[in-house]
C-alpha cells in the first residue's frame, strides 16, 4: 500500500486547483533550475538509475531510451510525448493532462534539457477535447510566467506545441504518431532506423508517455534511490492503476509497483462485484494483454516482469475484471473488433489477419464452428505475431491467444451447444 | 567499408548501403516479394521478403533492413541469415495464405494469369490449400483513366503503383484511402490519372489488379513469342519487348536498359501497336487520273525509275521521316548521290543542324545517366516531359534527390518538377549568354551544369542563332569543370533523326534542304517515311512516297511504295544520345509491303546504278565505312566539345517569338501513332482534361 508521502501525483483527482497556482502550492515548479542544474547526463543517469521503464505500455527502460539521444548533432532534437491514450481500458494520461497539466509540462521541461530538445510536441488523442483545452491553457501560463518559451528563467529555451490527432488508435505507436504529427497518414514506419537516429522530421526524437515524462521531476527531486526503494528490482517505483470493469468502484489510483492484484482490487476499488470468487477473467495491462484466468489471479502481482512470465503483461496497467457474469468469448470477439477497425492497413498480416480473426470469433461467439477451428485460430495468430511493420500486429494477435489458452473449454462447449441445437432443429423437421 | 555476412550458410562480403535484399541476390539467393522494386522506394509492407537473423528473435523484413545495420557479433562473427529456415518457410506460407484470404478466385479471367507473382510464389512458397470459410472483402472499381483496367478485388495494397506515380511519374494522384481493410488504392477524386507514363503501373502492378485496358482478354502470355526491339516513338529509344502471336503484335512492354529507359516506357511507345494494324500500306499505289490504282511492284518501280531517271537532278529531292532506320536512309542516299543529286535532307522539322560541325553539335551529350550527376539544368525550347517523356522521369529522379536547380526558357509548362521560369523566348536566352541573367552565374556555379536545347528552338528561321547562344551558355558553364562533362545536349523527337545526321543525309554542295524543296518547282520528291510536312509547297511535282502507313506523305503521292513498320525489320536507330540501338523483327509487314532497303536496292538497278550490296550485311558493312558512330551498338563515345564550339561560332539574330515545343499533342506526333485508336482517343480526354472538363468513364 503506497503511503502519502511516496504519493507523485497529488492532484489525481482534480479535487484541487489544476492551475499554476495550484500546482506550485503543490511542489510544481519549485526551483525546476536546480534540477537543470544536474545536467544533461546527470539527469539521465538518476532516470537510469531509478529504473523507471516506460508507462506506455512497452516498459523500455526510459533512461537508456533517453541516452540514444545524440550528444552533438547538427539536427535539432526533439521530444515528443505520447498522450494518445486509445488503449482500450487505459484513462491515466486523461487525468494527469486534466487535472496535473503541470507536472507534465515541468516534466517536459526536464527531459527537453536531458536530451538537449527545444521544442516539445505533445501528441493528443483527437477525442481529448476538453483535456486539450485545459493542457493548452496551462501551457499559456507556463509561457506566460516564463518557465518554458525562449529565454525563459531555466535557461533552457522550450517551445511546447500541442498537436491533436484524429482518431485512431494507431497514432499512438510512436512512430506512426511522427508520421501523422508530420501531416501525412498515420503509418507506422519500419524500423531501424529509430526514431533516436531518424525522427520527426528526419531529426533524432524521442517519444514518451506523458505518465513516464510526468514522474521525472519528481524523481530528481527525491532522488533515484527513493524510486528505485518503491516496487520490486527492475519493475520500481509507483504507477497509475486504472481499474474497470466488474468491480464495485471503478477508478484510477497511483499505487507501489508490484503490489498484489487482490490487494489493489479490493482496497482502492471496493473488490470484485460479487466477491474475489466470482472473478472470472483478468486484462491486467489495457486490452492488447492477454487474459488471465480467476485462478492465476490469487497471488497475482500487478508488475512487468510477473506478468511476462505468465504470459501476459503490465502494458499501461489498466486492469479491467471480469466478474462470472461476462461472456468471455463475445468479449475477446468485441476487442478482435476493435483490432479489425484500428488496423492501418500497411502491412499483410495484420490487415488481413485481424479480419480474419474477429470473422472467425465472431462464429466461435455463436458456437458455429468446428473444434479444429481452435487450433487454426491460434495458428493464424502465430501468423501475424512477429511479422507486422509494428507492435500493432502482436497486440491484436495476443487477447485471442489469451482466450484460446485459457478458456478453449468455454469455446468448446459453444460449439458443443449449438452443434447440439442444431441437430435438434434438423431432427424437428 | 564492405561488410560481412554468411548467408544460407555462405560468407559474402556486400558494399555499404546495401539491403539485406540486395544482399541476398548478391548471394544468389531469391528473395519472394510484392511490393519491393529496385527502382522505387521502400515500402515493406507485404511482408513476403521476411529472412531469419540468428539472434534476433523475430524475423526481419529483408528489404527494408540495411546491412549496416547487422554488425557483426559480439565475438566478431559476421551475422548469420537465413532465408529458408522453418520459421521462414512458415512466415511465408503466412503471408501468402493472409493475401489470398480476399484475394478473389479470378484466375481463368484475369489478364495477369501466367505472368502473375502472386500466383508463382503461392506455386512456390504458398500453403497449399485454404482455410478460409468467411466470405471475402469486395472492392469497388475506379475509374484511373483509359489504359488502366481496375480489378481492385484483386489488390494486395502493395502500394507499387502509388510509389510509382509520385515518386517517377511525378504526378502524385494515387494514393491509398481508408484504413485497415477498408484500405483502396484510388485517385481520390475519380479522375483519370493524366501522366504520359502512366500504363507502367499496369506492368507492376504483381497482381490483375490494373491491367491494360486496350490488351484486356485479347492474349495469354505463354502464346505470345517475345522479340527484344527498340522504341522509335521519340528519340530516347527505349528497349521493349514485342510480343507477337502469329502475324500481329499484340503489346509492347518495356524492357530493362538502365542507361536508357531504365524500367518504363511512355504510353505512347507502349500502346502504338494496335496502329501497327491499322491505315497500313500493303500495296504499291500509282495515281492514275487522280486516283489511286493498284499496281504491282515491277509497275511501282519502272514508274519511279522513269520519273527518277527523266528529271534533272538538280531538281529531284530526297526527305527522310521520323521513323526511317539507318539502312535505308543509307541505302536512299547512296542511290541520290549516284543519280548525281544533292538535295537530300532528314531534318524534317527544319532543324538548323549541321553534321558538317562534328558531332556534339547534335547529340544529348551528357547521357541520359549523366543527368543524375547534375546539379543544374537549363531548358531552352522544349517540353521534355512529352517529347521525351521517360527521359523526364529521369530529370524527376534526380531533382527527388536535392539540390536540383532547374530554370526554363519557353512556355510555362507543368513538368512534374519545379523551375524557375527565367522567360519565354531568344531575348531571354541573350541575357543569359551574356551574364545579364543571374541563372548563368547558377550554371558557373554549378559542378555539371546542363543545356537542353529542343528541336522546337532550333527549327525556326532564328536556329542557328539560338543554337549558338544556347552553346555559348553551356560553354561558358562548363569553363574550368571536369573536362570528361559534356553539358551541351540536344533533345531530338524524332527517333530517326541522329541517325540521318550521322549519316549526312543532308543537303551536299549547293543543294536544297526541307524548306527549300518546300518552295515549289521540284520535279521529283522522294519521301521515306516523311509525313510531318506541309506538302501543298510541293505543287506539282511527282512525289514518291514509301513508307508503312497512309498519312499525310500517302495521300500527297503519286506513287506509294509500301514498306515496314519498325516491328517488322532490323534496323539501326540511333537515340539522342548517339547511343546506336538495332531493331530486331517481330513480325512480317503486311500483304506485298517490304523492308524499306529492299525497294531501294531492287530500284537501283531500273535507274542504272546497281546498289553494291544483296544482302544487309553488305549494306551495313557500306554503313558502316560512312557512319563509323552506327556500329557502336549500344554504347555511347563521348564526342568533346569541337562541335558546341562550333556551334557557338555561328551567327545570326534571334527573333521574339517566344518557344514552343515542336511536339503539338504528345499523342499524335506520327504517322503509327495517329493511326491508333487508342492514341486517338488518349488525344480526345487529355484535351478535354486540359479545357478543365471532366473526364468520365467510357463504360
Amino acid at each position: 500500500m503506497l503511503a502519502d508521502k511516496d504519493r507523485i501525483f497529488t492532484n489525481i483527482y482534480g479535487f484541487n486547483d489544476w492551475r499554476l497556482a495550484g500546482a506550485r502550492s503543490r511542489g510544481t515548479w519549485d526551483n525546476t533550475k536546480a534540477l537543470l542544474e544536474m545536467g544533461h547526463e546527470g539527469i539521465i543517469d538518476e532516470v537510469k538509475k531509478s529504473g523507471l521503464r516506460g508507462r506506455g505500455g512497452a516498459g523500455f527502460p526510459t533512461g537508456l531510451k533517453w541516452s540514444f539521444m545524440p550528444k552533438n548533432d547538427p539536427r535539432p532534437s526533439y521530444l515528443v510525448v505520447n498522450a494518445d491514450e486509445s488503449e482500450p481500458g487505459s484513462c491515466k494520461d486523461r487525468e494527469i493532462l486534466r487535472h496535473e497539466p503541470h507536472v507534465l509540462i515541468e516534466g517536459c521541461l526536464v527531459a527537453s534539457f536531458a536530451m538537449r530538445a527545444h521544442t516539445c510536441f505533445i501528441y493528443l488523442r483527437g477525442e481529448f477535447i476538453r483535456e486539450r483545452e485545459r493542457l493548452q491553457a496551462a501551457v499559456d501560463e507556463a509561457y506566460e510566467a516564463k518557465l518554458i518559451g525562449k529565454n525563459n528563467i531555466h535557461g533552457w529555451d522550450l517551445d511546447i506545441v500541442i498537436h491533436h490527432g484524429a482518431g485512431a488508435y494507431i497514432c499512438g505507436e510512436e512512430t506512426a504518431l511522427l508520421e501523422s504529427l508530420e501531416g501525412k497518414k498515420g503509418q507506422p514506419r519500419l524500423k531501424p532506423p529509430f526514431p533516436a537516429n531518424v525522427g520527426l522530421y528526419g531529426a533524432p526524437t524521442t517519444i514518451n508517455n506523458v505518465e513516464s515524462i510526468a514522474v521525472v521531476p519528481t524523481i530528481l527531486r527525491r532522488g533515484a534511490t527513493w524510486f528505485a526503494g518503491l516496487g520490486k528490482p527492475n519493475n520500481t517505483g509507483t504507477k497509475l492503476f486504472q481499474i474497470s470493469g466488474h468491480v464495485e468502484r471503478p477508478c484510477v489510483v497511483e499505487e507501489e509497483m508490484g503490489i498484489p492484484l487482490r490487494q489493489l482490487l479490493e482496497e482502492h476499488a471496493g473488490g470484485v462485484r460479487g466477491g474475489w470468487n466470482n472473478l472470472l477473467a483478468v486484462i491486467p495491462g489495457g486490452s492488447s494483454m492477454p487474459l488471465l484466468p480467476a485462478s492465476m489471479c490469487d497471488d497475482l502481482t500487478m508488475d512487468f516482469d510477473t506478468l511476462q512470465k505468465l504470459k501476459s503483461g503490465l502494458g499501461t496497467a489498466a486492469i479491467i475484471v471480469m466478474d462470472k457474469s461476462t461472456d468471455i468469448v463475445k468479449a475477446i470477439t468485441r476487442i478482435a473488433y476493435f483490432y479489425r477497425h484500428e488496423s492501418c492497413g500497411q502491412c499483410t498480416p495484420c490487415r488481413e489477419g485481424t479480419g480474419w480473426m474477429w470473422r472467425v470469433l465472431e462464429r466461435m461467439s455463436r458456437g458455429e464452428a468446428q473444434k479444429r477451428e481452435i487450433d487454426l485460430l491460434f495458428d493464424v495468430t502465430k501468423q501475424i505475431e512477429g511479422h507486422t511493420i509494428c507492435a500493432f500486429g502482436d497486440a491484436a494477435a495476443w487477447p485471442v491467444q489469451g482466450l484460446i489458452r485459457h478458456f478453449r473449454h468455454e469455446i468448446e462447449a459453444r460449439i458443443d451447444r449449438y452443434q447440439a441445437a442444431n441437430q435438434q432443429r434438423v431432427a424437428a423437421e | 567499408m564492405p561488410k560481412q555476412l554468411i548467408i544460407d550458410g555462405q560468407l559474402i562480403e556486400v558494399e555499404d548501403g546495401l539491403t539485406l535484399i540486395q544482399a541476398c541476390e548478391q548471394a544468389g539467393v531469391a528473395i519472394p516479394r510484392f511490393c519491393y522494386h529496385e527502382r522505387l522506394s521502400i515500402a515493406g509492407n507485404c511482408r513476403m521478403c521476411l529472412v531469419e537473423v540468428v539472434g534476433m528473435p523475430k524475423p526481419v523484413a529483408s528489404c527494408a533492413m540495411g546491412v549496416n545495420d547487422l554488425p557483426p557479433n559480439k565475438d566478431g562473427s559476421p551475422k548469420e541469415i537465413k532465408t529458408n529456415s522453418p520459421m521462414i518457410k512458415k512466415a511465408r506460407e503466412g503471408v501468402l495464405e493472409f493475401l489470398l484470404i480476399n484475394h478473389p478466385l479470378d484466375c481463368p479471367i484475369c489478364d495477369q494469369g501466367g505472368e502473375c507473382d502472386l500466383q508463382d510464389q503461392t506455386l512456390i512458397y504458398g500453403p497449399g490449400g485454404s482455410r478460409f470459410q468467411e466470405n471475402k472483402r469486395a472492392v469497388e472499381e475506379k475509374y484511373l483513366g483509359p489504359l488502366i483496367r481496375t480489378f481492385m478485388n484483386r489488390c494486395i495494397h502493395c502500394t507499387r503503383c502509388v510509389r510509382f506515380m509520385t515518386e517517377v511519374a511525378g504526378v502524385p494522384e494515387l494514393g491509398a484511402i481508408g484504413r485497415g481493410e477498408d484500405m483502396e488504392i484510388t485517385t481520390y477524386l475519380q479522375k483519370g490519372i493524366l501522366s504520359e507514363v502512366s500504363a507502367n503501373v499496369n506492368d507492376l502492378c504483381p497482381v490483375g489488379a490494373l491491367t491494360h485496358r486496350p490488351w484486356s482478354f485479347t492474349a495469354r502470355p505463354w502464346e505470345l513469342r517475345h522479340t527484344e526491339s527498340i522504341d522509335v516513338m521519340d528519340a530516347l529509344g527505349s528497349a521493349i519487348r514485342v510480343d507477337a502471336r502469329g502475324r500481329d503484335v499484340m503489346r509492347i512492354l518495356p524492357r530493362n536498359n538502365d542507361d536508357v529507359n531504365e524500367e518504363w516506357i511512355s504510353d505512347k511507345s507502349r500502346h502504338v501497336a494496335d496502329g501497327l494494324r491499322t491505315q497500313r500500306l500493303d500495296q504499291p499505289y500509282a495515281r492514275k487520273n487522280g486516283r489511286f490504282e493498284p499496281v504491282t511492284w515491277d509497275e511501282a518501280l519502272r514508274i519511279a525509275a522513269e520519273r527518277l531517271t527523266t528529271a534533272r537532278p538538280e531538281r529531284i529531292g530526297a526527305i527522310a521521316g521520323d521513323l526511317t532506320a539507318a539502312e535505308e536512309m543509307f541505302a536512299l542516299k547512296d542511290l541520290m548521290r549516284r543519280l548525281g543529286v544533292v538535295n537530300l535532307d532528314c531534318r524534317q522539322y527544319g532543324e538548323h543542324l549541321d553534321p558538317a560541325l562534328g558531332r556534339s553539335s547534335y547529340i544529348f551529350n551528357s547521357t541520359v545517366n549523366g543527368i543524375e550527376d547534375a546539379d543544374a539544368l537549363l531548358i531552352v525550347g522544349s517540353n521534355p516531359r512529352i517529347e521525351a517523356a521517360v527521359l523526364n522521369t529521369r530529370i524527376l529522379k534526380r531533382w527527388r534527390r536535392g539540390d536540383l536547380k532547374v530554370g526554363l526558357i519557353g512556355e510555362q509548362i507543368d513538368l512534374t518538377y519545379p523551375y524557375e521560369h527565367l522567360g519565354a523566348g531568344a531575348q531571354t536566352l541573350a541575357e543569359v549568354a551574356s551574364g545579364r541573367h543571374s541563372f548563368m552565374q547558377v550554371l558557373a556555379d554549378a559542378r555539371r551544369p546542363m543545356v537542353i536545347v529542343g528541336s522546337g528552338a532550333i527549327s525556326r528561321s532564328d536556329g542557328a542563332a539560338v543554337l549558338a547562344l544556347a552553346a555559348q551558355i553551356a560553354l561558358n558553364a562548363m569553363e574550368n569543370k571536369a573536362p570528361e562533362w559534356n553539358g551541351f545536349n540536344v533533345l531530338h523527337a524524332a527517333a530517326g533523326r541522329v541517325a540521318g545526321l550521322d549519316l549526312g543525309f543532308v543537303p551536299g554542295e549547293g543543294g536544297r534542304g526541307v524548306l527549300d524543296m518546300l518552295k515549289g518547282d521540284m520535279e521529283v520528291v522522294y519521301l521515306l517515311g516523311a509525313d510531318e510536312l506541309d506538302f501543298d509547297g510541293l505543287g506539282d511535282a511527282f512525289v514518291i512516297y514509301q513508307g508503312s502507313h497512309g498519312d499525310k506523305g500517302a495521300h500527297r503521292a503519286d506513287l506509294i511504295l509500301p514498306a515496314a513498320a519498325y516491328t517488322e525489320k532490323g534496323g539501326t536507330y540511333v537515340n539522342l544520345e548517339g547511343r546506336a540501338q538495332m531493331t530486331c523483327r517481330s513480325v512480317f509487314p503486311p500483304g506485298e509491303a517490304k523492308e524499306d532497303w529492299t525497294i531501294l536496292r531492287a530500284l537501283s538497278p531500273l535507274v542504272g546504278h546497281k546498289l553494291p550490296y544483296d544482302d544487309i550485311q553488305a549494306l551495313r558493312a557500306a554503313m558502316y565505312q560512312e557512319a563509323p558512330a552506327l556500329m557502336r551498338i549500344g554504347t555511347v563515345k563521348p564526342e568533346g566539345l569541337e562541335g558546341v564550339k562550333a556551334l557557338a561560332k555561328r551567327t545570326g539574330s534571334t527573333g521574339t517569338a517566344p518557344f514552343k515545343s515542336i511536339v503539338k499533342d504528345f499523342y499524335l506526333t506520327n504517322p503509327i501513332a495517329r493511326a491508333s485508336a487508342i492514341m486517338a482517343e488518349l488525344s480526345r480526354l487529355k484535351a478535354l482534361a486540359e479545357s478543365g472538363r471532366e473526364v468520365e468513364a467510357a463504360e
